[in-house]
């Protein structure tokens, strides 16, 4: 991905809300699906970005969290990083088990992969890339009807 | 983005005005423990002036239900748009809690 958009963010939650309503400001031009920009986009954004800032860097204030945002006719995609030293994607338990919900974490990974197209991990964990696709694209995903 | 507590009755009203998100998940936690503290035991959490919340809102609220119910009491939800009910449903949370479709009819229900 060549990205159009790369933002350098502190790690401060606080900084989150911010970051991402510009993101969403500026792909509401790329999508023309509003509530998919809306939810969708917003949704594995800031999940993406509360786990690099908690988890991945650990709270440290002297880190820092790079997200990259590239975009065609076709869809829109989103790289996170941060400076942690990974995780390992597939051993975060399901949420809606049974046996989970009443725990209070563990839903943000989850709804990145309900609600975007695509989620991959780099190989060391502390990167995440994340498709959404476009309306109008053929290989359209499930968004939010999945 | 903020709380607004009021009291209705014997029922706290907490209406959250902008997001529910990881940056102000704790004020929330604490006004309600605080309520919950001087003997509140019913409370709805209107939703009809928020535009988003993320999974650590969703998990101060499975906090709270469950701080609120060993204490005998009882935490309804109200005022979900569109697309916060699809979180609430995707995560299977709508299953968890008691959710109105506004702040009157959870009041009423109670």
């Amino acid at each position: 991905m060549t990205p159009q958009l790369v933002l350098e963010l502190p790690n401060d939650v606080r900084a989150i809300a911010r970051a991402v309503d510009f993101v969403v400001s500026r792909c509401q031009a790329v999508d023309s699906d509003p509530r998919k920009v809306r939810l969708n986009l917003r949704v594995g954004l800031t999940e993406a970005l509360s786990n690099a800032m908690l988890y991945g860097n650990g709270r440290d204030p002297a880190k820092r969290v790079r997200v990259e945002i590239g975009w065609d006719g076709e869809c829109v995609i989103l790289r996170v990083s941060d400076e942690g030293r990974g995780f390992d994607p597939t051993r975060v338990p399901d949420p809606t088990a049974a046996t989970n919900l009443w725990k209070v974490g563990g839903r943000g990974l989850f709804l990145m992969r309900q609600l975007m197209d695509e989620v991959h991990f780099n190989d060391a964990g502390n990167s995440v890339t994340m498709v959404l696709r476009c309306r109008q694209c053929p290989a359209n995903g499930p968004g939010v009807d999945a | 983005m903020g709380f607004e507590v009021e009291k209705v009755g014997d029922v706290t009203v907490v209406d959250v005005r902008g997001q529910l998100i990881v940056g102000n998940r704790q004020e929330l936690k604490q006004r309600v423990l605080h309520e919950l503290d001087d003997g509140a035991r019913k409370f709805v959490i209107s939703f009809e002036n928020t535009g988003y919340i993320d999974s650590s809102g969703l998990g101060v609220l499975v906090s709270l239900s469950k701080k609120v119910r060993e204490h005998g009491g009882d935490l309804r939800l109200a005022g979900l748009n569109e697309d916060l009910r699809t979180l609430f449903e995707l995560t299977k949370l709508d299953t968890l809690f008691e959710i109105a479709d506004s702040r009157d009819e959870a009041l009423r229900g109670f």
